[in-house]
């Protein structure tokens, strides 16, 4: 079979968000990066079917030159090989993402066959706009699940389940399918030396689509102001412990 | 003008019509108007009314089921689409502010659209108490549109505290040092009849299932009171706990941005402060 994971490049931050001086992106001088946490898990998920069921798996990213950390680390957890939109740094659009991601899955597809399941994340860590999954699977014409936290291949279709409030819905679809998956999936590895080793002959397949102008057009980022919450100090150690409970008595939760 | 509203039982969609009203006068579907849920159904009855209305937007709730089915629209009538914004003003272009980072960055931006798509975050304005709109007619669905369905449902196994529900929460993150170190932790919760969470640095190094993560990429809680034991307090943490009405913090480092957000710190070694805690509590009984 033949598996696909979309991954993202983003920072990982940490306890304060600092902001760039024109505002329009966060200052990663001392950042970080990482790939978007759901889809490492989408990651993982296409290597262990591809372990089980032998096969193609590839990683497909957008992102600027440095996002070839990020498709090793995909690699380095099994994948055979990655494909990269290099970008120069900007950001794109929701629509224009997927749009240059649809475009690579059908030139690949063209070249090696059809993807059987087309991984991404149900939302990216940095600007969240849940729909590049919904975007590739309707231009593809797959069905698509979004939210899984479990998937299970059964012959020619997928069972997947998705969840909501109360437990998990439950959907079951014909390959080839577009999952959007998040985090709890399932545990990722953590890479191997000699898959690091491996990952870095692996090939990655380089390209450089043209960016256009966004229709969801960024002017500028604010942190937002704190929930006003000021600390009241209830002691140190285990001294603390009567005037812990006195606070848990008068929040009426003993 | 027209506007189209995707609504549910939720709050959220409460909220979504109140920016809506901004840009017309309100029509709306149900996210259930066709039975058991089928999100491209809906968003295929969605683009026939909204062309048939000629509407000037379509709002819906920035939830899981509204975000979904709205890029589904977005996909379909091939225009952009806002997600989880918080203020909205019409014009050409639409400004508005909208969340990144699961609420810990906000972002100014321009929406170039003939038909805005916009959902609505929850919990971030006030609800609509205005009268209920009318709701459209929907067609019965295509076959082709039935293909992704609900089908089933299970329902979790594990019958404690649900995170999502708790009124009180007693979490833990790497500080807690092992998984054998929950055991105070899971204590504490017993006496309070509390969910045990943690951070993802925990269920990375799998201490402690998923399901117990609270924060962007885990659960959103809402408790009324939420003691965090070793946890520093990363942006992906803080995301989750935007509902939780009282945080103590329990860490050794009182710079920890945990310790500096929260209502109410305590310093120290929390293998003797929780445990201490526990006693207090027992002895008070």
């Amino acid at each position: 079979m033949r598996v696909l994971a979309c991954i993202k490049r983003v920072p990982i931050t940490g306890g304060r968000i600092v902001l760039a001086e024109d505002a329009r992106a966060i200052n990663t001088q001392h950042l970080a990066f990482t790939m978007s946490p759901h889809e490492e898990c989408g990651v993982e998920e296409a290597a262990r079917l591809i372990e089980a069921h032998k096969g193609d798996s590839v990683v497909l990213t957008l992102g600027p030159p440095e996002a070839t950390e990020q498709l090793r680390d995909a690699m380095a957890l099994g994948i055979d090989r990655a494909i990269h939109l290099q970008t120069d740094g900007q950001e794109w659009d929701g629509e224009a993402t997927a749009a240059a991601l649809t475009d690579a899955i059908r030139a690949d597809e063209a070249a090696s066959g059809r993807f059987d399941i087309i991984f991404l994340g149900n939302e990216s860590a940095d600007s969240g706009g849940f729909q590049v999954g919904a975007r590739v699977a309707y231009a593809l014409g797959r069905p698509l699940v979004t939210g899984l936290k479990k998937v299970t291949l059964d012959g020619s279709s997928v069972r997947c389940e998705q969840e909501v409030e109360g437990g998990r819905d439950v959907y079951v679809v014909p390959l080839p399918a577009v999952l959007t998956v998040k985090e709890g999936l399932n545990l990722p590895r953590y890479p191997s030396v000699p898959g690091r080793m491996r990952a870095r002959s692996k090939p990655v397949a380089v390209s450089t689509p043209a960016r256009p102008a966004p229709h969801l057009e960024l002017v500028r980022l604010a942190v937002p102001a704190g929930q006003g919450r000021r600390a009241e100090s209830l002691g140190a150690g285990a001294a603390a412990a009567p005037a812990v409970v006195e606070m848990l008595q008068k929040a009426g939760v003993v | 003008m027209t506007v189209l509203v995707l609504m549910d039982e939720s709050d959220a969609s409460r909220q979504a019509l109140t920016l809506a009203r901004k840009f017309g006068e309100p029509r709306s579907m149900r996210m259930d108007a066709l039975g058991a849920f089928a999100p491209d159904a809906i968003a295929a009855a969605l683009a026939e009314a909204a062309s048939e209305l000629n509407v000037a937007a379509v709002f819906g709730a920035g939830t899981d089921r509204g975000n979904e089915v709205m890029a589904r629209l977005a996909a379909r009538l091939g225009l952009p689409f806002a997600a989880n914004c918080i203020a909205v003003t019409p014009g050409d272009p639409v400004t508005l502010t909208r969340l990144r980072w699961g609420g810990s960055l906000l972002e100014e931006a321009r929406l170039h659209s003939p038909r805005p798509l916009i959902t609505v975050a929850p919990h971030t304005i006030p609800a609509d108490s205005g009268p209920a709109p009318v709701e459209v007619d929907v067609k019965p669905p295509a076959e082709a549109d039935l293909v992704v369905r609900v089908v089933d449902h299970v329902s979790p196994s594990n019958g404690g505290v649900s995170l999502a529900e708790a009124k009180v929460i007693v979490s833990g993150g790497r500080g807690v040092g092992s998984k054998e170190g929950f055991a105070i932790i899971e204590d504490l919760a017993g006496l309070l009849g509390a969910a045990v969470g943690c951070s993802r640095a925990v269920t990375s190094a799998g201490w402690r299932p998923h399901s117990d993560q609270v924060g962007q990429t885990g659960t959103k809680v809402a408790p009324e009171v939420y003691i965090a034991c070793g946890i520093s307090g990363a942006t992906q943490h803080m995301a989750g706990l935007k509902g939780a009405k009282r945080i103590l913090a329990i860490n050794s480092d009182p710079q920890a941005p945990l310790m500096l957000n929260a209502d109410y710190t305590v310093t120290g070694d929390l293998k003797e402060i929780v445990p201490a805690i526990s006693a207090e509590i027992r002895k008070r009984r």
